[in-house]
């Protein structure tokens, strides 16, 4: 095993830096001249705007400027774009209305942007913003998508607050099925709202250049060129070469880095208005107020099946909340990365969903890790299980029986998608293996001894990752392509600098990206560098997101590299004075085939860049450039199976054992992986456990609004996880990788579900499963339990 | 956070003298929640004086049958603190699972009693060991200290100078936590010895609380079967997003009987 190859676990480039301090973040940087902006925030979920008097704070010390609506709306700024469009039943676009940086005439949650104070130091403009004086009339407000169709209208041109009513499948067929089944599990539940809190929070520095008539963003972005795209595009309608944008180290993302804000967009505005820069850091309580949050469904779900447990039909009925307003991608989750997914890893022949998705007072709702694909896993691996217990069939074997066959790919799914390859028994036999099923009773017996409750969950989930073939997201209303690029270039002296538009805020892509340009052209580790970040810099990237950077930009980076070696044999044959045609490139050395004969590629380099001796016709350098558009979505897949250990005297919930068995495809670098992994599981259990975002359903305040009563999981609240890995390559991207970044996020919500469940003996419990709800639920139960 | 003078005096008199001198003026000890306070603009002190310069509040001592805690003592100190752990490890363990290891090095005895936050876990840890409390114009006894929620029997310009514990028989805490901020959802302290039989709650209600029935109960037989059947009501008991005044009710049992099984 090479110890910095495919394959290999590489100790990460990155910890010297990260793990020394020495990161450099947004809000470690500093502008000659900086100015410190602050947002007035709307206290008020709904309301209007009647007068915001910002006379007195103009007037205190050290205050530059101070911004409303209306001076963004007198200087032509758009909205901010929702940049996918959903057509409803009926064939119309869905309803998307405007979403001002500086809110105009009305706020539409609490923490809504009514106006920004710029002064000379943070505090003084911390301490202006409290002077700004805001008449607001106060309206009523809804915060729970259930109520939204009957709640008091937030836009002009949503009726009903809808804001489109969507389906997928064909509802006949369904029905069909429905009405002739031998079983129909049926299940009403909740994706509770999350919040996602990455460690970093958001930052932003605006600055213009009146010399150059241009301007540079630092911002904690995902993707640094596709919000330079939507801010020059849509909002401030700028010239993109006018307009560089820099991600320096991100401290993490999940998601709420993907999109542009009202901040950054407020900063780079201001910052020609005032002609200095403006900065911005989020409070950690602007971030739970302000950065898009995750999920929140409520669903309906109908599972058919004939006497002997196949499924013969899937309907779900979802109501997703979008907040107030669409965030840049929030139609498209609940939408073509959830509803696509139902089908799962098994060959249910019909599904039909429809999703309602509306408008309430509530922070904005997008992309947060996983994506609508979690929300689909969670509903489907329930009504699986329930459908196990009420059809009294092992849960195992009941999903072993419904599981696409290895022999069946490529597979048409009902709902639109081709799965190109999997093994779903494989994986699932894995962790059967490794989580010791066949004794599970016996640690049941085990833990009643103790007085404790013993259950146990699975889940069999699959995502749709390496985001997109750009012709199929564009069929079904995508606003950008989504493809990615790389330039690999040579140094003269045979170091290569890898520039990527995949953005890395986590993931260890200087590593990954470093093992397998070595691999492929035979060059030492140490001497790549992986440049990222700075649309000045690298050539046009669409981002990190959706479990897409190796399996899209890695791909890219391969491309660039087969360029690399197809220019370097022709050098190289002039070199060796041999055909070109002749010429085997291997571990980093062009050779005759058959002699002894060779150049290594840093010869090859060198003499590419002092091309004194040189074929004719063949330009000097060796630097290439590459794109790649994937044919197709990959499709990661696997079992987790986790253990619970429950005290029903309290409701406390002990994970005893959780097995992780993913299919990644190809992997680099594993222990990477396990990484991804376990934070993704850490993220899951949370939902599934501790994280609910609450918003106070008469006031719409946000209850929890710090660390202080929103829970984030803790080392202690997790088990030490056993990975394993089975391995089916993508059929259709050149490194045969597949993406692991959401697995966790995806498959723990509804192991644990389902191991609490089974352990209380109830069919079902919404998320999060605190410790009161299982101690109801188990005093509930003691009855049945002491007569078992 | 506003601006604020900030003192750092070395003697109690000073401390008295820059109060009386300053009628928005703020104590801090370790600043746990005025600071987090100041900096959400909740509190906006014309001064801050900090007690952290006055040598005499810091420490802990022994004398005769009492350990005593000076004001200034970190949880830190005190969970690590090897008088403490031999004569009343219930009040090293109570401190070591107060809020995170920076909390610990930060927070005080003095600052957090002097607060009272009703979820906090000093409160119920004095009351169920019987302390008392020193400030610099007289003895407090803990039953007659905490007063209500965020409310105390402290004059305003009263300081708390240590906290005397008796030496207990046995002691023990059991604390189900918040599972956000690890506070005290329930937090129960239950001793016996020259302080008598007690139990004392945290938490549950606006205020630390005895429970004289279970103290009754553990009086002839300190066991945790002793307080089988007995429950406080949840009527006046805490009721949020994290535990029902009926949870938090029947914690209070659970968490007794926990006390009672670690206690040593």
């Amino acid at each position: 095993m090479p110890d910095t190859g495919i394959g290999a676990s590489t100790r990460r480039k990155e910890d010297q830096r990260f793990l020394t301090g020495k990161g450099r973040y947004t809000d470690d940087l500093n502008r000659p001249g900086q100015t410190y902006a602050v947002f007035v925030r709307s206290p008020h979920a709904h309301a209007g705007l009647k007068n915001v008097d910002t006379s007195a704070a103009e007037s205190a010390e050290g205050v530059v400027a101070v911004f409303t609506g209306k001076d963004m709306e007198d200087d032509g700024v758009g909205s901010l774009p929702c940049g996918w469009t959903v057509v409803d039943k009926e064939g119309n676009p869905h309803k998307g209305p405007p979403h001002f940086p500086l809110a105009r005439y009305k706020v539409r949650y609490v923490g809504d942007h009514v106006a920004v104070v710029i002064a000379e130091t943070l505090e003084q403009a911390r301490d202006a913003a409290e002077l700004v004086e805001v008449d607001y009339d106060e309206q009523p407000a809804n915060v729970e998508p259930a109520k939204a169709m009957d709640a008091p209208q937030l836009h002009d041109d949503a009726p009903n607050n809808l804001c489109y009513d969507w389906e997928l499948g064909d509802g006949g067929a369904v029905d069909e099925a429905i009405s002739k089944a031998h079983h129909v599990a049926k299940l009403d539940l909740v994706n509770n709202r999350l919040i996602p809190n990455a460690i970093e929070p958001r930052a932003a520095i605006g600055e213009y250049d009146e010399g150059t008539d241009s301007y540079t963003i630092y911002s904690t972005s995902q993707n640094p060129h596709l919000l330079r795209l939507i801010l020059c595009a849509f909002v401030l309608n700028l010239p993109e070469h006018k307009v560089r944008v820099i991600a320096p180290d991100v401290g993490g993302g999940f998601g709420s880095k993907i999109y542009a804000y009202a901040e950054e967009t407020v900063c780079t505005w201001a910052s020609k208005r005032i002609n200095r820069p403006v900065k911005w850091t989020a409070e950690r309580a602007e971030s739970f107020l302000a950065d898009a949050h995750g999920r929140d469904h409520v669903t309906h779900v109908e599972l058919a099946m004939d006497e002997d447990g196949n499924f013969t039909a899937l309907k779900v009925q979802t109501t997703a909340n979008m907040g107030a307003y669409l965030s840049n991608f929030a139609t498209c989750i609940p939408t073509y990365l959830y509803a696509t997914l139902l089908a799962g890893q098994y060959k249910t022949p019909v599904i039909y969903a429809n999703v309602k998705a509306v408008f309430t007072n509530t922070a904005p709702v997008d992309a947060y890790r996983g994506a609508g694909r979690p929300e689909a896993t969670f509903l489907l691996e329930r009504v699986v299980e329930v459908a196990a217990r009420e059809m009294d069939m092992d849960p195992a074997e009941l999903r072993r029986r419904n599981f696409i066959p290895p022999d069946a790919f490529p597979y048409d799914t009902p709902v639109a998608l081709t799965y190109d390859t999997g093994n779903y028994e494989a994986a699932l036999d894995e962790a059967l293996k490794m989580i010791d099923y066949q004794n599970f009773s016996e640690r049941k017996a085990e833990s009643e001894k103790r007085g404790k409750l013993r259950g146990i969950g699975f889940s069999a989930y699959i995502e749709a990752c390496g985001i997109a073939p750009s012709a199929v997201v564009g069929a079904l209303g995508a606003g950008v392509g989504l493809w990615e690029s790389a330039q690999v270039r040579f140094n003269a002296t045979g170091s290569v600098s890898v520039f990527t538009g995949s953005h890395s805020h986590g993931q260890g892509h200087e590593t990954t990206f470093a093992q397998l340009v070595s691999e492929t052209l035979g060059v030492p580790y140490e001497s790549i560098n992986i440049v990222h970040g700075d649309t000045g810099s690298i050539p046009m990237g669409m981002g990190t997101y959706g479990s897409r950077s190796l399996a899209v930009g890695g791909s890219a980076i391969q491309k660039a590299c087969d360029k690399v070696i197809d220019k370097g044999k022709k050098i190289a044959a002039h070199m060796l004075e041999a055909s070109v045609d002749d010429i085997e490139f291997d571990k980093g050395a062009f050779r005759v085939a058959g002699t002894d004969k060779e150049k290594s590629i840093a010869e090859v380099a060198f003499a590419a860049y002092v091309p004194h001796d040189y074929p004719e016709g063949v330009e000097p350098g060796l630097d290439e450039t590459a794109f790649y558009d994937p044919a197709n979505f990959t499709y990661p897949a696997g079992v987790h199976i986790c253990e619970v250990e429950i005290d029903p005297d309290t409701g406390e919930v002990e994970i005893a054992d959780w097995v992780a068995v993913d299919d990644f495809g190809r992997v680099i670098n594993p222990m990477i992986v396990e990484g991804q992994v376990h934070g993704g599981i850490a993220q899951g259990v949370g939902q599934a456990l501790l994280e609910h975002g609450i918003y106070d359903p008469e006031s719409g305040q946000l209850i929890t609004g710090s660390y202080m009563d929103y829970t984030m999981p803790r080392a202690d609240d997790l088990p030490s996880f056993k990975v394993g890995m089975t391995e089916t390559l993508c059929t259709h991207n050149p490194l045969g990788v597949k993406g692991c970044g959401e697995a966790g996020a995806i498959a723990a919500p509804p192991a644990v579900i389902n191991a609490i469940t089974d352990a209380l003996g109830v069919m079902h419990m919404d998320m999060p499963a605190t410790r009161e709800k299982i101690w109801r639920a188990a005093q509930q139960n003691r009855q049945p339990q002491a007569a078992e | 956070m506003h601006n604020f003078e900030y003192h750092r005096p070395s003697s109690l008199d000073e401390v008295a003298k820059l109060l009386s001198d300053s009628e928005e003026a703020k104590i801090v000890a370790g600043g746990m929640t005025l600071i987090p306070t100041m900096k959400q603009r909740l509190a906006a002190p014309s001064a801050v004086i900090d007690l952290g310069g006055i040598s005499e509040l810091k420490g802990v001592s022994e004398d005769g049958g009492n350990v005593v805690v000076g004001a200034m003592t970190t949880h830190g100190e005190v969970a690590g603190d090897s008088t403490v752990q031999s004569k009343i490890p219930a009040l090293a363990e109570a401190a070591k699972h107060i809020g995170d290891a920076q909390v610990r090095n930060r927070g005080t005895i003095g600052g957090s009693i002097a607060n009272n936050d009703p979820a906090a876990d000093y409160p119920a840890v004095l009351v169920g060991l019987g302390a008392s409390v020193k400030t610099n114009k007289r003895e407090i006894a803990a039953d007659d200290f905490f007063v209500d929620m965020f409310e105390t029997a402290l004059e305003d310009d009263e300081i708390v100078v240590s906290v005397s514990f008796p030496v207990p028989e046995k002691a023990g805490y059991a604390k189900f936590e918040n599972p956000a901020s690890r506070y005290a959802i329930v937090g129960v302290m239950v001793s016996q010895g020259p302080q008598g039989t007690r139990v004392a709650v945290t938490g549950a209600g606006p205020c630390a609380f005895r429970v004289k029935e279970m103290e009754q109960a553990l009086d002839g037989n300190f066991s945790a079967d002793a307080l089988d059947g007995i429950s406080v009501p949840a009527d006046d008991l805490n009721s949020d997003i994290h535990a029902s005044a009926e949870y938090r009710a029947h914690l209070v049992g659970v968490m007794a009987k926990r006390a009672v099984r670690a206690a040593s």
